[in-house]
């Protein structure tokens, strides 16, 4: 049995457990707990090890998905999950710019545990205020060659349109390098 | 889609390169308890700023700018055969009173005095609206934003901000690969040349500053002014193994290399997605 791993990080409150939820076949093993801090109390529960997904994708191939926390203080995890990934996607929250420089920073720090492709997508593009993906682009200073993409996490279709591209992503770097 | 925010989470330095660069046509309204200041681009130029509660029409300007008297200035205002700040252009041009020159540098000079000060903002709302301009009969004047964030970031005293922005200095510096990005048409003072004509792939932002006696807030202010105007690029030092600890924003990026899975396997993948 092949098990290919992609990981789904981003800030806090981005959408990453909606997003391995609505495509996941089982239910995402959360480890979620009740959110104490006044300032971060946009919502009630919070990932504090990580999410698990799961796609069977034939009798020897199943896909992992496993979902960062969010915040800091749970980092220590963040290495963890990135062991062994074929690649990650940057959940960003297009509606909340406080959270662009932890974005950032957040990029950055997968991008130095291992040198595999990634793609940002930016969650929240149904909302009003969303920035666009072009604009998420500049703001976080994303390169040319890796894909900004729009997302809703709670649409299985988008979802499904983001590990596409990430895969597609790993495909073209295969090509340059064959 | 309307791009909204705090200054506190997305500066404006960085809300004029984001223009700068997507080329943006609109009016960015920053607000504070105290002021409030609009800004009109036009692809991605400034063309227009104003101050809520400023007398921001041409007879105005051209006094502060002591163009004009403040007599004449007000024998202009009670005109009300005069409708617009082009038609009162056009006549004091006609009367002899000012060339089209002493108009359009009034004019600058009251935009960009209107912009600087919000690079010093800590705090404020902002809300970008596309496609809305400001009254069509004010006299703009398009300016390149690379300049204006050249001189705002000279302003800048926030050193933490500046650490955010660019937390390592072990980084090496690389000219912006923008065909529209010239130099020589933005005004750079005695110390950002300097650092300019160090800028290459195989010198640190640290060896920069050790080469030109700056400190490390010099050549922070420097580096974040050119990085926002969007004239140069932050690379990983030639030469150099990169060991930069996790969690530090800005550092280069290692080249990616292959996964650790067989081509067909992504294959199988993208086909299974595709299918559901």
């Amino acid at each position: 049995m092949q098990v290919v791993k992609i990981v789904v990080t981003g800030p806090f409150s981005a959408g990453k457990t909606q997003f391995i939820q609505c495509i996941s076949e089982i239910d995402v093993v959360a480890t979620e707990k009740r959110i104490s801090r006044a300032e971060e109390r946009i919502k009630d529960h919070t990932t504090v090890a990580m999410d698990f997904g799961r796609i069977t994708v034939a009798e020897d191939l199943v896909l992992y998905l496993f979902g960062t926390p969010g915040q800091r203080r749970f980092d220590f995890m963040w290495e963890i999950l990135a062991e062994g990934m074929l690649g990650f996607v940057v959940l960003l929250d297009s509606v909340r710019p406080e959270t662009f420089r932890e974005a950032r920073s957040i990029l950055d720090t997968f991008r130095s545990y291992a040198s595999v492709p990634y793609i940002v997508a930016t969650n929240k593009q149904d909302l009003e205020d969303a920035w666009t993906p072009e604009d998420l682009r500049i703001a976080l200073r994303i390169p040319p060659e890796i894909k900004v993409v729009p997302c809703v996490a709670t649409d299985r279709e988008s979802v499904q349109q983001v590990l596409l591209e990430l895969l597609f992503s790993v495909l073209e770097l295969m090509d340059e390098e064959d | 889609m309307a791009l909204k925010g705090n200054l506190r989470d997305f500066s404006t330095t960085q809300l004029l390169n984001l223009i700068n660069l997507a080329r943006k046509t609109g009016t960015l309204t920053i607000g504070t308890r105290e002021a409030q200041a609009r800004l009109c681009f036009k692809e991605g130029k400034l063309i227009y700023a104003m101050m809520d509660g400023q007398d921001d029409h041409l007879a105005a300007m051209l006094q502060q700018t002591g163009r004009i008297t403040e007599e004449q200035a007000r024998a202009i205002q009670t005109r009300a055969d005069v409708k617009s700040d082009k038609e009162l252009g056009l006549l004091l041009m006609n009367a002899g009173y000012v060339s089209k020159d002493d108009i359009v540098r009034s004019v600058r000079t009251c935009i960009l005095n209107n912009v600087y000060p919000l690079f010093t903002w800590p705090d404020g709302t902002f809300r970008f609206e596309s496609n809305v301009l400001p009254f069509e009969d004010r006299i703009t004047i398009p300016i390149r934003l690379e300049s204006v964030i050249m001189e705002g970031s000279r302003r800048l005293k926030e050193w933490e901000r500046l650490q955010e922005e660019l937390p390592s200095l072990d980084v090496a510096l690389r000219f912006a690969e923008r065909p529209d990005a010239r130099l020589r048409d933005i005004s750079l003072s005695v110390e950002e040349w300097r650092v300019v004509s160090f800028i290459n792939p195989r010198n640190t932002a640290r060896q920069i500053a050790q080469y030109n006696n700056m400190s490390d807030f010099q050549i922070r202010k420097i580096v974040y002014g050119l990085l926002q105007a969007g004239l140069i690029e932050l690379v990983r030092p030639e030469g150099v193994a990169v060991s930069a600890p996790p969690g530090v924003p800005g550092q280069a990026p290692m080249a990616m290399r292959r996964p650790a899975v067989k081509r067909g396997v992504v294959e199988r993948l993208i086909s299974f997605f595709q299918r559901s």
